[in-house]
């Protein structure tokens, strides 16, 4: 008898059981290692569909932008933090009538950032709604990859080489869980400055003991003194930075600047010709 | 119509904790700085003939007024609007509860700015004359305490238009109308235009600044002069740490230099430094003082920050051109706002980034010629 009822018990939870994310996960670099951790060179814009407002937008930026103080402490958006070192632990909040997930919580150990995953089906917010750097999101299982849609998201970059992200990006995630180790999928479509969806993939392993060293602390303060209200930028053309990655690599600068069309292998024999343009 | 939401961001615990918290206002009497302003309406309206200008206004010297308006930024907001809603269906008038006293209404034109409390209510900024109705139900939903003041950011009839019908729906403690508030330049530009007696801000100010106390919380008001226009007013509730930026910032379209009535791109760019200024981020560059922009998303000081940017490297750009000898042509060719102009540009309406670029060419190019 009491084998039937823990049965009944069993069969009245959700119809569908779902993996488990919840734990600390850390990333596991080899894909992508040079351009998520040492960081990316000054004048790499090589693997992202960048269109030709982001190349104005990337050519004008100047690195020390970031001294400005109202730039000091500005994080990494959704689409972009998850493409240097990280560590998150995820977690399931339940309704506690029906057990029932409502959302997953999320905390990132890089800039001490905070996301909400809906999963109880609720819209996202108005188009005059705020944007934060996390932005809104809403996640529904499907077998046993969980989507997540991100909107609501703040400007920032898709890469520290000045290659930039608008406020109007949607970002589509994936999770997939192997055992251990969880894939993580992220698509992201940008009216303003992309010309197809920046696709990327990172690996994180569960963590068996938390990391202690999650904290992010900033404090803005003029520390090198300039006008309070100066803004560093390149005016067209006057950038003396732009060709650096192509100059370290020894590629063609125009390879390098051509956004999606190089992103694939039919680019490889225009990369070739122009080596060989250039070599003569 | 009406709807209200709570438009934080979920993932902001404050998102569920004080959606549609109703506050009942109760009418109280005006504070010391209600009374000096009074004695200022009075003094100005004697000085600039005010009252015998009354049987001289027209409708048709109003709907002159009603077009410079909406022949700039209200006309590059309708452009925008157009694109993502059919222009038959007015849309309803949406309330956000922004954060302390302060709540922002959308759907009227301009954002609209309501500060409620035990004093009454203050409005900054009050959309077109046609949605006046549905924004005074939009503020009835959250109070019904007494409109006291009114503030006009700036003259633009997307942000006055609904002046006159909020005023007389609203009473001072002495019975009279709410009264408006403005930088002189709005009246003086307003009355020229024959804007009716009863929409006019005869509550002016000519200084830098302007303070009072209402609703538990210190009001300022500062004038930036020679920005969007030359009465440009940015209202600061400091207690609901809430900035009203009217004319000088926008999520939806590049920055609108009303040449006409005084603006130019230097004083624009000063507009938005002071709004950086008065604005603290609760942490990373998120949330902590909120601003209301005049048109578009409610934002942080990391939205203004891009903004300025924008126009600053813009601003920039062109003056770089007209210093090698551009022509006004050559510069639209060489399209210094490329960057920009998938976000913030329009390629039809009134305000067009074709318009933003001459704008700012023709006022550097002023500058130049003056020196």
């Amino acid at each position: 008898m009491r084998a039937l009822a823990f049965l009944l018990l069993a069969a009245a939870g959700p119809a569908a059981a779902q993996l488990s994310l919840s734990g600390e996960w850390v990333g596991r670099y080899h894909e992508d290692f040079a351009d998520r951790i040492p960081g990316d060179v000054q004048g790499d814009f090589t693997g992202v569909p960048m269109n030709d407002a982001a190349r104005r937008y990337a050519e004008a930026f100047d690195v020390t932008r970031v001294a400005v103080l109202e730039h000091q402490c500005q994080p990494y958006n959704a689409p972009h933090i998850y493409r240097g070192p990280l560590q998150f632990r995820i977690w399931e909040e339940k309704d506690p009538a029906t057990q029932q997930i409502i959302a997953y919580r999320k905390y990132l150990g890089t800039y001490q950032q905070w996301r909400t995953i809906w999963m109880d089906g609720r819209p996202h917010p108005p188009e005059h709604a705020p944007h934060t750097f996390m932005g809104f999101s809403t996640g529904e299982w499907h077998g046993d990859i969980l989507t997540v849609t991100t909107t609501h998201i703040k400007k920032e970059f898709y890469r520290r080489s000045g290659i930039p992200s608008s406020d109007r990006t949607t970002m589509i995630e994936h999770y997939i869980r192997h055992g251990n180790l969880l894939s993580h999928v992220v698509i992201v479509t940008d009216p303003d400055y992309l010309t197809e969806p920046y696709i990327t993939s990172q690996e994180f392993v569960l963590m068996e003991r938390g990391n202690q060293n999650w904290l992010y602390n900033c404090e803005y303060a003029m520390e090198v003194p300039k006008p309070k209200n100066d803004v560093p930028h390149y005016l067209p053309g006057e950038n003396p930075f732009i060709r650096d990655f192509a100059d370290k690599f020894g590629l063609p600068f125009e390879a390098v600047w051509a956004g999606a069309e190089a992103m694939y292998p039919e680019y490889m024999p225009t990369v070739e010709a122009l080596m060989h343009g250039q070599a003569q | 119509m009406t709807r209200r939401c709570h438009a934080r961001p979920a993932g902001d615990a404050r998102a569920e904790r004080d959606a549609g918290s109703k506050r009942n206002a109760q009418a109280a009497g005006e504070k010391g700085a209600a009374r000096d302003a009074r004695a200022r309406i009075a003094a100005h309206g004697a000085a600039t003939g005010t009252t015998s200008r009354r049987a001289t206004h027209s409708a048709a010297a109003f709907a002159a007024l009603a077009a410079l308006g909406q022949s700039v930024d209200a006309a590059a907001q309708a452009a925008n609007a157009a694109r993502t809603r059919d222009a038959r269906v007015r849309p309803p008038i949406e309330t956000v509860h922004v954060q302390g006293n302060v709540y922002m209404l959308v759907g009227a034109g301009g954002n609209i700015a309501v500060q409620i409390g035990s004093d009454g209510v203050l409005v900054v900024d009050t959309g077109t004359a046609e949605r006046s109705g549905d924004v005074l139900a939009a503020i009835r939903q959250l109070s019904n305490g007494p409109i006291r003041w009114i503030v006009n950011t700036h003259l633009h009839a997307d942000h006055t238009g609904g002046n006159e019908a909020i005023s007389q729906a609203g009473m001072t403690v002495n019975g009279n109308p709410a009264a408006i508030i403005a930088h002189e330049n709005v009246l003086t530009r307003m009355s020229e235009a024959g804007a009716p007696v009863t929409a006019l801000p005869l509550n002016t100010f000519f200084e830098d600044r302007r303070d009072f106390y209402f609703n538990g919380e210190a009001v300022f008001l500062y004038h930036v002069p020679t920005a969007h226009t030359d009465g440009d007013v940015i209202v600061h509730f400091r207690g609901s740490d809430v900035v009203v930026a009217g004319g000088l910032f926008s999520t939806t379209h590049y920055p609108v230099i009303d040449a006409n009535s005084g603006g130019g791109i230097d004083g624009f760019i000063d507009g938005l430094n002071l709004i950086l200024d008065l604005t603290v981020p609760a942490y990373l560059q998120e949330g902590g003082t909120y601003v209301i922009p005049g048109h578009g998303r409610l934002s942080d000081e990391a939205d203004v920050v891009e903004y300025r940017d924008m126009t600053l490297f813009i601003r920039d750009r062109i003056a770089h051109m007209i210093e090698r000898g551009l022509s006004l042509e050559e510069v639209l060719a060489a399209r210094p706002a490329l960057d920009y102009d998938t976000r913030y540009g329009n390629e039809g309406g009134p305000w067009t980034s074709a318009a933003f670029i001459e704008a700012v060419y023709r006022d550097l190019q002023r500058k130049v010629g003056s020196r």
